[in-house]
């Protein structure tokens, strides 16, 4: 029953993610994609999440806070490069 | 008898989790612009991802008696930092020019501007 509940979720999961996708290809603008991209992002945490549980292993709870991490310095570095064209700027005096 | 029951509480939040990750997405897909499919995707999916890993942290406390910090480091890490997030990417789209939907009644923002732009050149 208890991994009856897991496997449902984890359809749960993968359909969002379909959607997900499916806003990623049709966006009509590029922040569209971004945020998309977020979404799958978190979405991956929580496959893993239930991934461990059905697997009964606590070897790919790192992965989480990895998979957190890098999500979050994606989306701040397109959030950047869309605002002012650049990701690291240069020194004051070259601007 | 208490297995049945850690196992009721474990399984109804991450049911409830699954379900607000697919709640987020039906906004994704249905909503009219940017800014609030943002809305729908960086709140829903937060709470949904939150709480599903509260049951994974729950499960392994109860079940294999075994406390995950880096559980609950990641947790409050995605809790702190995807509002940052959806709040850079809309910060992003309407600085970089993308149009708010038909329907939007009112836009301060750029009502602002434009009286600051003004105030500026007198």
């Amino acid at each position: 029953m208890f991994d009856f509940v897991l496997y449902i979720t984890l359809l749960c999961i993968s359909l969002a993610m379909v959607g997900l996708v499916y806003r990623v290809i049709k966006g009509p603008s590029t922040p569209d994609r971004v945020v998309a991209l977020d979404g799958l992002g978190i979405n991956l945490v929580a496959i893993i999440a239930i991934l461990s549980i059905i697997l009964r292993t606590s070897a790919f709870l790192d992965i989480i806070l990895l998979i957190g991490i890098l999500a979050f310095i994606g989306t701040v570095t397109f959030a950047k490069f869309l605002e002012k064209g650049v990701i690291l700027e240069r020194d004051r005096d070259n601007l | 008898m208490i297995e049945i029951t850690y196992e009721f509480i474990v399984g109804l939040f991450i049911v409830v989790g699954g379900l607000l990750t697919l709640a987020a997405t039906v906004g994704a897909i249905r909503f009219p612009d940017v800014y609030t499919r943002n809305h729908a995707i960086s709140k829903s999916t937060t709470l949904g991802v939150t709480m599903i890993l509260v049951g994974t942290l729950l499960y392994f406390f109860l079940f294999e008696e075994h406390f995950n910090s880096r559980l609950v480091l990641a947790i409050m890490f995605i809790l702190m930092t995807a509002p940052i997030s959806g709040h850079l990417i809309g910060r992003a789209a309407y600085n970089s020019g993308v149009k708010l939907a038909e329907r939007t009644v009112t836009d301060e923002l750029e009502r602002d501007r434009k009286k600051g732009k003004q105030a500026n050149s007198l």
